[in-house]
């Protein structure tokens, strides 16, 4: 055998051995990383040898990208969202004698809900096995959590909305009514566990920022629809609150499209990079509304739709994403490899104190 | 069976019994087996001795009636890659073993441009090596290294093919069946992760949270499918339909301890010989998924192979994803309060 010689100037301990995948496609051949490629949307293009090059088997991903649809499944988290902080806010609105703006918040609240398990249920792959999601409660599947807020919150949100419809039992509808403000705060943060708890790349590493994102987008969902639904005079709270969630969403996405090196590139680039400029532009015209002019109902209304349609497309953009990120080989095989690196530099100089050979 | 035994670790953030991260030495008693549960099974993938044949592949295909699929996963399609020998392209739900063929060159430097010639080195190399017998390393793969095949030299470069039998990890800590909602995954008597497809109802979650891209849907079907260790089999005390047709024995199955001692001494013997670039993948209990019940030699860095260099189950995370939630819940509530003090209007 010819080993152990490796050529001068490769050596045995360098990656790889010298050896590079002999085929020539240019896009088949060891990708070369773009010097600044994980800032800037990889501006400032010239090319970086071996350091930062990257492998990959004939470009495939490495990882399966999620099998869910768009636009069932961003629409599921919007609607989820929205359903949640509206439900909070009905309770309040209820118990604080505002009744238009309860009965507004429940309305969005209950509708919102029931779309939300109907792009669920239409998104698996057997819908007709929807119930097996209540089989059993497992702390580790965010799915699973899910189910078990959204089955209960869509009962008492459902009900509440009825009654408010028919005008039947208020004592009743009080009650369904907090029962869905107490589960309206999961139903806004648990689908950002959901993207989380997955390997791609892009939804993992945001895993402390993103609930904090659905949580903004939410509020500002929830928020706005209600100030636009509801008249001036119990419109207060839901001005507050749509204006509230925008700038969390607002800022909470800047750490995730800016705070994580390669993976928050996906987040500035391609599609996904276009729908969450468009956010940005609607959070914050909208949010800017809302302070400056929210006590007209023209105003109220337009500046309502704006943080709704921010909210919307930021679920749409992190969607974008985070399938992106799965795509590409490069958000999977480069941090990942990185941090082989470092484990392996840091053992080697432990080693090397300690006298021991690695 | 399922998982929820981990609510106490997810909702601490710790992990005593290492039930999220790091090594269970019983990862199939931990999930509630009596104590006279098999010992855990695995697979040892030698690559080195890989000769690329697919028999592993076919095997799979005719004893699981797979359907028959393009490397885009349609099915009843024939179609070529394009890219090498590998018309399969990746694993899949019709594919639970994946040939991967990487063919590599590098530069032979020019001072000693009779590489491979007889008596280059000064007759310090012996042309042929000597027969080097290992414990438990059948004779054929002996041979293998002897001629070495898959390795030639034509002028100033020299030539490799690396080729790999890819599968289901049956990692010890499977991000698969930790997130299943319905408990359609679960471990079974061997260690190893099987998907019960009358369960299934096809949400997907397991297709991003697997770290190896390894299980997937079945379009027309809906639900996932992905190797299972021939559960039927090794219920009938039979070795797996893989394993057991494939010629060099590159795919060694067996209980996994002596299957990691194998493969210990085995990358020793690989390294005393100077096979540049052995190393051992999904071996180490202390990686990301708790060690893998599937694990590879591999010839090149993982990557080349289409294999994350350093998978980390998600679900490491989840304490803190958990945590988050809960504070963005707690917030959400809290600041639509608020909104309710002060002005009427
Ligand atoms: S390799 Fe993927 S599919 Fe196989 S057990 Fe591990 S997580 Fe599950
Ligand atoms: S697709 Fe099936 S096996 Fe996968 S997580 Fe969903 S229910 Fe479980
Ligand atoms: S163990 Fe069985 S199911 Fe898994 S790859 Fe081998 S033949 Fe296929």
């Amino acid at each position: 055998m010819t080993t152990g010689e490796a050529p001068e100037g490769v050596g045995a301990g360098a990656p790889g051995a010298g050896w590079r995948r002999a085929d020539g496609p240019p896009a088949q051949d060891r990708e070369q990383r773009r010097r600044g490629g994980g800032r800037r949307g990889g501006r400032g293009e010239i090319p970086m040898v071996d350091e930062a090059e990257f492998t990959s088997y004939y470009g495939r991903p490495v990882i399966k990208p999620p099998v869910w649809k768009t636009p069932d499944v961003p629409l599921y988290l919007f609607l989820g969202g929205a359903a949640g902080s509206s439900a909070v806010l009905g309770a309040l609105a209820e118990g604080t004698r505002r009744p238009a703006l309860a009965r507004v918040a429940h309305l969005t609240a209950g509708g919102g809900a029931l779309a939300s398990v109907a792009f669920l249920i239409h998104d698996l792959g057997r819908p007709s096995r929807f119930l097996n999601m209540l089989r059993v409660l497992k702390t580790t599947s965010p799915l699973s959590v899910g189910s078990w807020i959204l089955a209960p919150f869509s009962a008492l949100t459902t009900a509440t909305a009825g009654a408010h419809l028919l005008g039947w039992f208020p004592l009743l509808r009080r009650l369904t009514g907090v029962g869905a403000a107490v589960l309206g705060g999961p139903m806004t943060t648990y689908t950002a566990a959901l993207l989380a708890n997955t390997a791609v790349p892009s939804w993992h590493e945001v895993h402390r920022e993103l609930p904090f994102v659905f949580a903004g987008s939410a509020m500002a969902a929830g928020g706005g629809i209600t100030m636009a639904l509801t008249p001036l005079d119990e419109a207060g709270p839901a001005r507050k609150v749509a204006a509230l969630g925008a700038v969390i969403e607002f800022g909470a996405m800047q750490r995730v499209e800016h705070g994580h090196g390669l993976v928050s590139e996906p987040y500035r680039t391609g599609r996904a990079g276009k729908l969450l400029k468009a956010a940005r532009a609607c959070t914050s015209a909208g949010a800017g509304l809302t302070l400056v002019a929210g006590r007209s109902r023209p105003a109220a209304v337009v500046s309502g739709a704006l943080v709704t349609a921010g909210s919307v497309l930021t679920r749409f953009g992190i969607f974008d994403a985070g399938m992106a990120s799965a795509k590409d080989p490069k958000y999977t095989v480069e941090p990942q490899r990185a941090r082989a690196r470092a484990r392996d530099a840091a053992g080697s100089r432990e080693a090397a104190s300690t006298g021991t050979r690695p | 069976m399922t998982a929820i035994s981990s609510a106490s670790a997810a909702f601490t953030g710790e992990d005593p019994g290492n039930r999220l991260f790091g090594p269970v030495p019983d990862v199939t008693g931990d999930r509630g087996y009596a104590d006279d549960h098999p010992a855990r099974v695995g697979f040892f993938t030698d690559t080195s001795v890989c000769i690329g044949c697919k028999a592993c592949e076919v095997a799979c295909k005719e004893w699981n009636l797979l359907p028959m699929d393009d490397a885009k996963g349609t099915v009843d399609a024939l179609g070529l890659t394009g890219a090498s020998y590998d018309n399969t392209g990746m694993l899949g739900a019709n594919s639970w073993r994946h040939v991967a063929f990487v063919e590599q060159s590098r530069a032979v430097d020019l001072p000693m441009p009779t590489v491979g010639l007889p008596g280059a080195d000064g007759g310090q190399r012996p042309l042929e090596d000597p027969p080097v017998v290992h414990p438990g390393v059948p004779a054929s793969a002996t041979t293998a290294e002897q001629t070495d095949p898959q390795r030639t030299s034509s002028g100033d470069r020299e030539i490799r093919w690396l080729m790999s039998s890819d599968v289901c990890k049956h990692c010890t800590h499977a991000a698969c069946l930790d997130v299943c909602p319905t408990g359609s995954l679960f471990r079974t008597e061997f260690g190893t992760v099987v998907v019960q497809e009358d369960i299934c109802n096809g949400c997907g979650y397991c297709v991003p949270a697997c770290p190896y891209g390894v299980i997937d849907q079945r379009q027309d079907d809906g639900r996932v499918f992905k190797c299972t260790l021939c559960y039927d089999r090794l219920t009938d005390g039979l070795q797996p339909a893989c394993a057991s047709a494939c010629p060099t024995e590159s795919i060694q199955f067996g209980d996994l301890d002596a299957l990691q001692a194998r493969a210990d001494e085995r990358l020793a013997a690989l390294q005393t010989k100077g096979v540049e670039g052995a190393r051992l993948y999904g071996r180490d209990e202390t990686d990301g998924v708790g060690g893998a019940g599937a694990f590879f030699l591999l010839l090149d860095e993982p990557e080349v192979y289409g294999l994350p260099p350093d998978p980390v189950v998600t679900t490491r995370d989840l304490p803190a994803m958990w945590r988050s939630v809960g504070a963005g819940a707690a917030m959400v509530v809290g600041l639509v309060a608020s909104a309710f003090v002060g002005r009427r209007r």
